[in-house]
């Protein structure tokens, strides 16, 4: 029974763990500006954020040490063992993808917002309210 | 050791970026540091080894977000802190 920092270390380096902590980083700063701001394009901006630090945290889940792009290069087809592993780095090209219709998205929603109640402040639109 | 210094010096960046955006006052300089951030970013990705995804959030990170962010500035408010309470009295008056 290996212990979990021996095993940790064996696959991962040091690009491994610096891309970690920073993607959690990045997605606890991104949830504070999504739970505390109360400007909408700021609303936004940490959504935006909390997605990078998802699509970080998962094409590190992928990586393994000294690997090589997941690329056939003639000359190089005997080297899968040592590619890195390639569905979520394609699952993260989508996702970029879709992150960028969901930012759109909200965004336009967040013009409509202001062109109707003449602010973009989250406490002063309270129409729904009664 | 290089490498070691390299990846501190990004990680630094990154994280002052995005402190950088959630507590800016001004909103264009909010969004710059997001395309800081997206910069940054795409380094991490290609140093995992996955450059297809490096290309795309180059593209998509940097550019595009920036432009619609700052159209959808032009046509709300630059201001986080902008005194709206006149807006919504005439809206309600209006009503």
């Amino acid at each position: 029974m290996m212990e979990f920092s021996e095993i940790f270390f064996k696959y991962k380096d040091l690009i491994s763990i610096a891309v970690y902590g920073t993607a959690i980083m990045l997605i606890i700063i991104g949830l504070y500006g999504v739970l505390l701001k109360k400007h909408l394009v700021k609303i936004a901006i940490g959504l935006s954020i909390m997605d990078s630090g998802i699509n970080l945290l998962f094409v590190a889940v992928g990586y393994i040490q000294n690997g090589t792009a997941p690329i056939f290069s003639p000359g190089h087809e005997g080297d899968v063992a040592k590619m890195v592993d390639p569905v979520p780095q394609a699952l993260v090209l989508t996702a970029i993808v879709i992150g960028f219709a969901v930012t759109a998205l909200a965004l336009s929603l967040i013009i409509r917002l202001y062109k109707h109640h003449h602010t973009a402040n989250i406490d002063q639109i309270n129409s729904l309210k009664w | 050791m290089s490498m070691i210094l390299f990846l501190i010096v990004m990680v630094i960046i990154i994280l002052a970026a995005a402190i950088y955006a959630i507590l800016q006052k001004d909103l264009l300089y909010a969004v710059l540091a997001t395309g800081v951030i997206s910069v940054i970013l795409s380094i991490f990705f290609y140093l995992l080894q996955a450059p297809d995804v490096a290309i795309t959030e180059a593209a998509i990170g940097i550019a595009l977000t920036t432009i619609i962010f700052i159209i959808t500035i032009r046509n709300t408010t630059r201001d986080e802190d902008e005194y709206t309470d006149n807006h919504v009295e005439k809206f309600s008056k209006k009503k």
